[in-house]
């Protein structure tokens, strides 16, 4: 009981003050139904969930950034790897990582609208370009931040450049390639939602611009304490994941 | 034969300006089988090029370099390294995945692998730490750890790169008395690179001095007629320490005059 209070203790503090400063600030500062207060939108939330608006909305949302973010990790990895690895791949394919990753995905909203249409397919586009970038990004600078004796070692040890590659390269790039997905995985969540306020059918984004459209004040506050709430849960899932199946890639973090 | 020779070798760098500097130049020396050799010089002269070199991470700019009575072309397994830090552990493995690395390359079967790494790791002294990974280790462990590792993948000869320059002084003398009683037992060809002339003197058969670089070479080579376990207050031990301070000393003074 101690160790569990000494381990989340602060956040259930922290969280408890954001609530209570919530609260008196939209009872007693602010007093309007434009700024409702945390209960209110606790209820209001509640009925959303009982008749599943809240649901449909997050799971369409959730299902979207985990295909884009799945996808754009899976392509990002490999390219990433050969551009740290072999510089002809490298000065061959950073015009592309340069030029594209200073477009923002929100930018590329319009375009994936008119190509893909406002269904899923624009969707898992701009969350898959949304995160291959950031993923080929970090895992070359993983690569490039091997140790040169790491490499020296291996080959005087006898391993060939496919075991190299495997056994060396790979395990010491691999909290790299994970902190560019941790990092792409935040990014998502702001893709998301300006892709779904634009142009789509269900989704937090719409439920918040349905609620602009309606006047309806309580869904818009249910809406952005579900996206804080989600993505703070799948944040600390991925620091309990790398922590759990790859802490010992990086025992200093 | 000797086992390993180098032949007028000279290695010449070239700075982003395009300036070149001569590292090593008409560098000859003559390595034997089974033998503990230390190369001794100031710092910058060249040790660790010439080390580089005979490990094959680089290629000499002229000369050649023989084992065997074959050049030397790239790294391979009969020439194992030992490194100065411990940027060579590979973190994500525990002691003894390091140890046996090199058998795991090779396919050694699991069970086997065990055996023969967990042996090198009791050479050493390190059984009760097989399942900690380098992070956890001392500066001392895991310098333990790489010469189980070279030791493990019973290679022709070990190249060590001042591998005790990073641990203090009590470590670093247990260090090489445990060193010594490794080569007593294994009787490896070592070439042990280094610019202490006590840890020369104490664990060389043969010293070989180099010049202050640049343009470095062999300056004279010491045979140390010591046998068995080295003393450092003995009067033949403080003999060679003199001898071979008396050739270093100018080179030091050289080495500190150019960086100036």
């Amino acid at each position: 009981m101690r160790r569990l209070w000494s381990v989340y203790g602060g956040y259930v503090v922290g969280f408890a003050s954001l609530f209570v400063i919530w609260h008196l600030a939209s009872v007693y500062l602010v007093s309007s139904v434009l700024f409702p207060p945390p209960a209110v939108v606790f209820k209001k939330g509640v009925v959303l969930l009982r008749n599943g608006v809240l649901c449909d909305n997050l799971s369409a949302s959730l299902q979207r950034i985990l295909m884009g973010f799945i996808a754009g990790s899976v392509l990002g990895m490999p390219i990433g790897l050969a551009m740290g690895s072999f510089r002809p791949v490298r000065k061959l394919l950073e015009p592309y990582t340069e030029f594209l990753r200073f477009i923002p995905s929100v930018a590329m909203i319009t375009v994936a609208v008119i190509w893909f249409g406002i269904g899923e397919a624009s969707k898992i586009f701009l969350i898959i370009y949304t995160t291959i970038f950031i993923v080929i990004l970090n895992t070359a600078a993983g690569v490039s931040a091997i140790a040169p004796n790491k490499i020296r070692a291996a080959e005087s040890l006898g391993a060939t450049r496919a075991q190299i590659f495997l056994h060396v390269a790979l395990p010491a790039t691999l909290p790299y390639i994970l902190t560019g997905m941790r990092l792409a995985m935040a990014n998502s969540f702001t893709t998301i939602v300006a892709a779904e306020l634009i142009a789509a059918n269900d989704g937090l984004g719409k439920m918040l611009w349905d609620g602009r459209l309606f006047m309806l004040v309580d869904d818009i506050f249910v809406s952005l304490v579900t996206l804080g709430l989600l993505g703070f849960a799948v944040d600390r899932m991925f620091r309990w994941s790398i922590y759990t199946f790859a802490g010992k890639y990086s025992p200093t973090t | 034969m000797p086992l390993v020779s180098f032949r007028d070798v000279e290695k010449t760098y070239r700075s982003l300006q395009g300036v070149d500097y001569h590292a090593v130049e008409h560098f000859s020396l003559d390595i034997e089988a089974g033998e503990f050799f230390c190369l001794l010089g100031p710092s910058g002269c060249g040790k660790t090029t010439v080390l580089r070199m005979l490990a094959g991470f680089e290629a000499p700019t002229a000369g050649e370099i023989l084992m065997d009575g074959r050049p030397v072309t790239g790294a391979s397994r009969d020439r194992a390294v030992v490194f100065q830090g411990d940027d060579s552990l590979y973190g994500w493995l525990t002691a003894i995945e390091n140890v046996e690395f090199g058998l795991r390359m090779r396919r050694v079967p699991k069970a086997e692998r065990r055996e023969r790494a967990m042996r090198y790791l009791d050479l050493v002294g390190l059984t009760g730490q097989a399942q900690k990974y380098p992070a956890e280790l001392s500066g001392g462990m895991k310098q333990r750890i790489q010469i189980a590792r070279v030791l493990a993948n019973e290679p022709t000869m070990l190249l060590m790169d001042e591998p005790f320059a990073a641990l203090d002084a009590q470590t670093r003398a247990l260090m090489q008395e445990e060193l010594a009683n490794i080569w007593q037992a294994e009787r490896t060809t070592v070439l042990f690179i280094t610019h202490d002339i006590d840890e020369a003197v104490t664990l060389g058969q043969r010293i070989g001095v180099m010049r202050a670089g640049p343009r470095s070479g062999v300056k004279g080579v010491v045979d140390v007629a010591l046998n068995g376990a080295r003393n450092r207050t003995d009067d033949t031990f403080l003999a060679y320490y003199r001898q071979v301070y008396a050739m270093i000393r100018d080179e030091v003074a050289a080495a500190i005059a150019r960086t100036r």
